[in-house]
C-alpha cells in the first residue's frame, strides 16, 4: 500500500515541475502582456524590485518547508518493524525558535516595504515640470483632461517621457481603478475621494492599462493606452491637439457626415467636438457637471485608434470609404472595420453602453466615419 | 394492569406522528448528529452547485473572446461561485462537522441548545434555497461577492446616486445578495452561541479547557469571530437596503455618504471571516495528524493560543484589502505591519504539524494523505498571502488574478483538503462504514494535481496584468496559455469530486464495516459506537489528560502519568 504514494509523488513533482518551468518560460516570453514584471517607469521599477525580493524568501521558505515535509513523509513512513515513536508532546526551545525565526524574515520583508512604500513617489525627473492629469472614470471608457494645456482625450493617455505625472482620479458614477502594470500600480478611482496617482515613463512606446475594480457588465471592456513619446513629438501632438476641428470639412462625404453629427444621426447629444458643437472655453469635459457631455470628445477622434474602452481598434487603412454600387459612398471592407460594427450596432458589439443609436445606413456609417477620420 | 392495557391499544390504534414517521424524523430532528448529517448534506450540495458554477467561469475563459456566457450571465456566475462556496458549502460544512464531532469529543449527549440548532439548520437550508433561487429570475446576485457601494446602489438616473450611468443595480440582484447574508447570519450567529455554551459549559469531567481536542478549540474561536464579525456585514447589508428602498445614502458621495464606508464594514467582517473559514480546517489537521503518526500533536498549548492569536489579530488586518483605495500611507503602513505579524502565528501552526509527523510512524491513510496535501497547498497559500502585505507589490497585484490564485490555494488547498480529510477521518464514525481508499488515493492525486493545474498559473496571469473578473480578455497579450491550463486543471478537479462521490456512493452500499475505532485514535468520539446512538455515551467519560481514549486503550503509558496538564 505504500508503494503508489511514491510512485505518485514522483509523478506529481514532474507534473509541477514541468507547470513551473513552462509558466516561467511562458512568462518570459510573453512580451505583448502588459507584465508588472517589465517596468518601464520609477514606480513600476521599485514595485517590481520588492516582488524580485519576495520571491526569493518566499522561495527559501517554500523549499526549506517542503523539504522538511518530504523528508518527513519518506523517513518516517511506516516500515512494518517500525518501533512505537516517543510520545513527544512538544519542546519549548525549538517551539521559540521557530517563532523567533520566521519573526526575523517577517520584519525585514515589513521593513522593506514600509521604506519602499512611503518613498515610492520620489523619483527624478528630466522634466522639471509635472503634467497635471485628470483622469475621469466613466462606464466604461476613461477620459484624460490636461488641466493647463485645456485639451481632453479618451481611452489614450498620451504624455512625454521622463515627465512626471500628477493625475488626479475622478469618478460620478461607481469605482474603478487606474492601472498600467508597467508604468504604476493601481489606485482607486472612488467617487467623493480625491484621489492621486503619481508616476513616470522613462521608455518611448505604447503601455496597456485596465481598469481593475468591478464597475459592472463592461468591467472586461475599460482598457486604454499610455502612449509615451519623446518631449519634442509629444509638443508636436500637443500643438495639433489644441486646435479646433474646422467648422467646414472640405470633402464632401465629410462634410455629411458632419450634418449627420449635428442633426439626424443625433450624435451631438452626447459628443462634443471643439469648433463645431463646442466652443474653445467650454470644450473640457470636466466631469463636474456630467450632463454636458454624456460620451467622450470627438474633437481629434481621427488621431486615436481605441473605440469605447479598447473593445475595438480602428485603422484608417481598413476603414477605406469607397463609392459603391449605387453611387453612394461605402465601406470597402466592413467586417474589417472596427469602427464601422461600432456605429452598425453598438449595444452587440459592447452590452450596456450608454452609445444607444439609430439604426444608420451603410452610407450614412461611412460618411460619419469619413468625417470622424478627419478630425486629426 | 386492565388500565395499561388499554393505553398501549390507544396508543397502537392512533395515527404515527409526524415525528415518528422517517422523514419526519429527517424533518423535526434536534439530535446533533442528524442536523451534522443535514448541514453537510446541504454543504457537499451546495459545493456541487458553486462547482458547476466555476467550471462555467473556466469554460469561459478557457479561450479569449470566449462567447459562452453573456457578461451579465458571467457576473452572476462569478458572484454566486464565491458566496455558495463560502456562506453555502464550507460554513456548513464545517458548522456540520462541528454540530457532528464536537459534543461527541467533549463528551457530551447533546449541543447546548438543541432546538436552535435546529433552527439554524433551516435557516441555513432556506438562505441558500432563496439565494440560488435568484437564478430562476435571471436575476442573481452581479456585483462580486464584496458588492462594493456605489455599484450596489438602484439605479441612479435623475436622483444621480450613481451617475449619468444607466447601470448600478437597478434589478433585485443586490437585495438577493443583502436579504441573503442576513439570513445565513442569523443562523451562523444561533450556531455560534451555541458551540460557545456547548464547548464551555457541557465538556465531560475532567476536560479542562487545556485538554480540549484541538479541533474543538478551533471551532470555538470560530464561533467567537462569527459572533463579533457578522454584526459589521448584517449592518453594511441594512444599510444598502436602506439606500436602495427607503432613499438614504449612506455610500453615496454626492449626498454626504461614502463608498468607502462600505468597504470598511464588509472586511471587518470579510478577513475574520478568511479565519472562520480556515481555523476549523486547522482543527481537522490537528486531529488527523497526530492519530496518523501515532504520536500526540507537537506543541499542542502553540497550536491553541496561536490559533487564539490569529483570532484576535484577525480584527485588526481588514484594511489590506483596501490598499489601492487611498488610504494615508501611515494606516496603510500599519495593516501592512498588523498582516505581517498575522503570519507568525500561521507559521508557528505549520511548524508544528511538521514537528507532529517528525519522528512518528506515518500511515498514508486517506485523512492522512489530505492532511498532507493540506500543509504541502497552505504553504503556498500563506506565502503568497504574505506576499500581498507588501503594499507596493499589492498596488501592482490586487484585484488580479494573483488574489485569485493566493485565495484559492488558501480556500481549496487548504480549507477543502482539510474538510476531506475530516470527511475521510470521520465517516466511519457518522456511517459506520470505511470508504475505499484505492478510490480515496485516486481522488487524493486528482486533487493534488487539479489545485496546481488551476491555480498555479494564476499567479503568473496576474503578474502578466490580467485583472480579476473580467468575462472576455483579448487575444495576443500573452494570457491564452495559463487560462487554458487552468481550464484544464478546474476539469481535473470536477474529475476528482465525481471520483468521491462515486466512492461516497459505493461505500453507503457496500462498504466496509468501520467498527467504533478503525483508525486506533486518541479522542472520545472513538470511544462509542458508530455512528453512536442518540445519547453518544452510554457512561459519561472522566477525562485525566487530552487524548483520553488513548489512555483507556494504553493504560501502562498513559498520558496523564508523564504529563502534568
Amino acid at each position: 500500500m505504500r508503494m503508489p504514494i511514491f510512485r505518485g509523488m514522483k509523478r506529481w513533482g514532474l507534473i509541477l515541475s514541468a507547470v513551473l518551468l513552462s509558466s516561467l518560460l511562458l512568462a518570459a516570453c510573453g512580451e505583448n502582456s502588459p507584465s508588472i514584471l517589465n517596468p518601464s517607469g520609477p514606480v513600476a521599477l521599485k514595485e517590481a524590485n520588492l516582488f524580485w525580493f519576495i520571491l526569493v524568501v518566499a522561495t527559501i521558505v517554500f523549499v526549506v518547508v517542503e523539504t522538511l515535509l518530504i523528508y518527513s513523509i519518506v523517513r518516517f513512513r511506516e516500515r512494518p518493524n517500525s518501533p512505537t515513536p516517543v510520545q513527544t508532546h512538544g519542546n519549548n526551545t525549538v517551539e521559540l525558535i521557530w517563532t523567533i525565526v520566521p519573526s526575523l524574515f517577517l520584519f525585514v520583508v515589513l521593513v522593506g516595504t514600509i521604506y519602499t512604500m512611503f518613498g515610492l513617489t520620489n523619483f527624478t525627473s528630466v522634466n522639471s515640470r509635472p503634467l497635471q492629469i485628470r483622469v475621469v472614470g466613466h462606464q466604461w471608457w476613461w477620459e484624460f483632461d490636461y488641466l493647463n494645456e485645456h485639451i481632453v482625450t479618451a481611452d489614450e493617455l498620451v504624455i512625454p517621457v521622463g515627465t512626471r505625472i500628477e493625475a488626479q482620479l475622478l469618478s460620478q458614477n461607481v469605482i474603478h481603478s487606474f492601472w498600467v502594470p508597467e508604468l504604476f500600480g493601481k489606485t482607486d478611482v472612488v467617487p467623493g475621494h480625491n484621489n492621486m496617482s503619481v508616476f513616470q515613463a522613462d521608455n518611448i512606446g505604447s503601455f496597456r492599462g485596465q481598469c481593475t475594480e468591478f464597475c459592472g457588465l463592461e468591467h472586461a471592456h475599460m482598457n486604454f493606452y499610455v502612449i509615451v513619446k519623446s518631449q519634442d513629438d509629444y509638443n508636436t501632438w500637443l500643438s495639433s491637439q489644441e486646435q479646433s476641428a474646422s467648422s467646414t470639412p472640405t470633402d464632401p462625404t465629410a462634410l455629411a457626415g458632419q450634418k449627420l453629427f449635428l442633426g439626424s444621426g443625433g450624435c451631438q447629444g452626447c459628443h462634443g467636438i471643439v469648433g463645431v458643437n463646442l466652443k474653445d472655453d467650454q470644450h473640457l469635459n470636466s466631469g463636474q457637471d456630467a450632463s454636458v457631455l454624456v460620451g467622450p470628445n470627438l474633437t481629434h477622434f481621427g488621431s486615436r485608434r481605441e473605440i469605447a474602452g479598447g473593445v475595438l481598434q480602428w485603422d484608417p487603412a481598413s476603414c477605406v470609404v469607397v463609392t459603391g454600387s449605387n453611387g453612394q459612398p461605402t465601406i470597402q471592407n466592413p467586417d474589417a472595420c472596427g469602427l464601422y460594427q461600432w456605429l452598425k450596432d453598438p449595444l452587440a458589439v459592447k452590452p450596456g453602453t450608454d452609445m444607444v443609436i439609430r439604426s444608420l445606413s451603410d452610407t450614412e456609417i461611412a460618411q460619419l466615419i469619413a468625417y470622424l477620420e478627419s478630425l486629426t | 394492569m386492565a388500565t395499561r392495557t388499554i393505553t398501549e391499544g390507544v396508543s397502537i390504534a392512533r395515527r404515527r406522528r409526524l415525528s415518528e414517521t422517517y422523514i419526519g424524523d429527517w424533518l423535526m430532528t434536534t439530535d446533533h448528529k442528524k442536523l451534522g448529517i443535514m448541514y453537510m448534506v446541504t454543504g457537499f450540495f451546495f459545493f456541487l452547485v458553486g462547482g458547476v458554477d466555476a467550471l462555467l467561469i473556466r469554460t469561459q475563459l478557457a479561450q479569449p473572446n470566449g462567447k459562452v456566457l453573456s457578461p451579465d450571465v458571467y457576473n452572476q456566475i462569478f458572484t454566486m461561485h464565491a458566496i455558495t462556496m463560502i456562506f453555502l458549502f464550507v460554513m456548513p460544512m464545517l458548522t456540520g462537522l462541528g454540530n457532528y464531532i464536537v459534543p461527541l469529543m467533549i463528551g457530551a449527549r447533546d449541543m447546548a441548545f438543541p432546538r436552535l440548532n435546529a433552527f439554524g439548520y433551516w435557516v441555513v437550508l432556506f438562505g441558500g434555497l432563496f439565494l440560488t433561487s435568484s437564478f430562476l429570475f435571471g436575476a442573481a446576485p452581479n456585483v462580486g461577492w464584496f458588492a462594493y457601494a456605489p455599484l450596489t446602489e438602484l439605479s441612479g438616473a435623475g436622483t444621480t446616486s450613481c451617475g449619468n450611468a444607466v447601470l448600478c443595480t437597478p434589478g433585485p440582484n443586490m437585495d438577493f445578495w443583502a436579504l441573503g447574508i442576513l439570513m445565513l447570519g442569523i443562523s451562523s450567529i444561533a450556531g455560534s452561541i451555541n458551540f460557545v455554551v456547548t464547548i464551555l459549559k457541557l465538556r465531560a469531567p475532567g476536560m479542562t479547557i487545556n485538554r480540549m481536542p484541538l479541533f474543538t478549540w478551533m471551532t470555538l474561536i470560530t464561533a467567537f469571530l462569527l459572533l463579533f464579525s457578522l454584526p459589521s456585514v448584517s449592518m453594511a447589508s441594512i444599510l444598502i437596503l436602506l439606500d436602495r428602498h427607503l432613499g438614504t445614502h449612506f455610500y453615496v458621495a454626492g449626498f454626504g455618504g461614502d463608498p468607502l464606508l462600505w468597504q470598511h464594514l464588509f472586511w471587518s467582517f470579510g478577513h475574520p471571516e478568511v479565519y472562520i473559514l480556515i481555523l476549523p480546517a486547522f482543527g481537522i489537521i490537528s486531529e488527523v495528524l497526530p492519530v496518523f503518526s501515532r504520536k500526540p500533536i507537537f506543541g499542542y498549548t502553540f497550536i491553541a493560543w496561536s490559533g487564539v492569536a490569529i483570532g484576535f489579530l484577525s480584527f485588526t488586518v481588514w484594511a489590506h484589502h483596501m490598499f489601492a483605495v487611498g488610504l494615508p500611507l501611515v494606516a496603510q503602513a500599519f495593516f501592512a505591519t498588523s498582516t505581517t505579524l498575522i503570519a507568525i502565528p500561521t507559521a508557528v501552526k505549520i511548524f508544528n504539524w511538521l514537528g507532529t509527523t517528525w519522528g512518528g510512524k506515518l500511515s498514508f491513510k486517506p485523512p492522512m494523505l489530505f492532511a498532507l496535501g493540506f500543509i504541502a497547498m497552505f504553504l503556498i497559500g500563506g506565502l503568497n498571502g504574505a506576499a500581498l502585505a507588501i503594499v507596493p507589490f499589492d498596488y501592482q497585484v490586487t484585484d488580479t488574478y494573483f488574489v485569485v490564485a493566493h485565495l484559492h490555494y488558501v480556500l481549496f488547498g487548504g480549507t477543502v483538503f482539510g474538510i476531506f480529510a475530516g470527511i475521510f477521518y470521520w465517516f466511519p464514525k457518522i456511517t459506520g462504514k470505511l470508504l475505499n481508499e484505492r478510490l480515496a488515493q485516486v481522488q487524493f492525486w486528482l486533487m493534488l494535481i487539479g489545485v496546481n493545474l488551476t491555480f498555479f498559473p494564476m499567479h503568473i496571469l496576474g503578474l502578466l496584468g490580467m485583472p480579476r473578473r473580467i468575462y472576455t480578455y483579448p487575444d495576443k497579450l500573452g494570457w491564452n496559455e495559463m487560462n487554458l491550463i487552468a481550464t484544464i486543471g478546474a476539469f481535473t478537479l470536477g474529475v476528482a469530486i465525481l471520483v468521491f462521490i462515486w466512492n461516497f456512493v459505493v461505500t453507503l452500499r457496500s462498504g466496509e464495516a468501520a467498527g467504533t475505532d478503525p483508525w486506533d485514535a486518541f479522542t472520545l468520539e472513538w470511544d462509542t459506537e458508530s455512528p453512536p446512538k442518540p445519547y453518544n455515551f452510554l457512561e459519561i467519560p472522566t477525562v485525566r489528560s487530552r487524548r483520553p481514549f488513548y489512555d483507556k486503550k494504553n493504560p501502562e503509558t498513559a498520558d496523564w502519568k508523564s504529563m502534568t496538564h
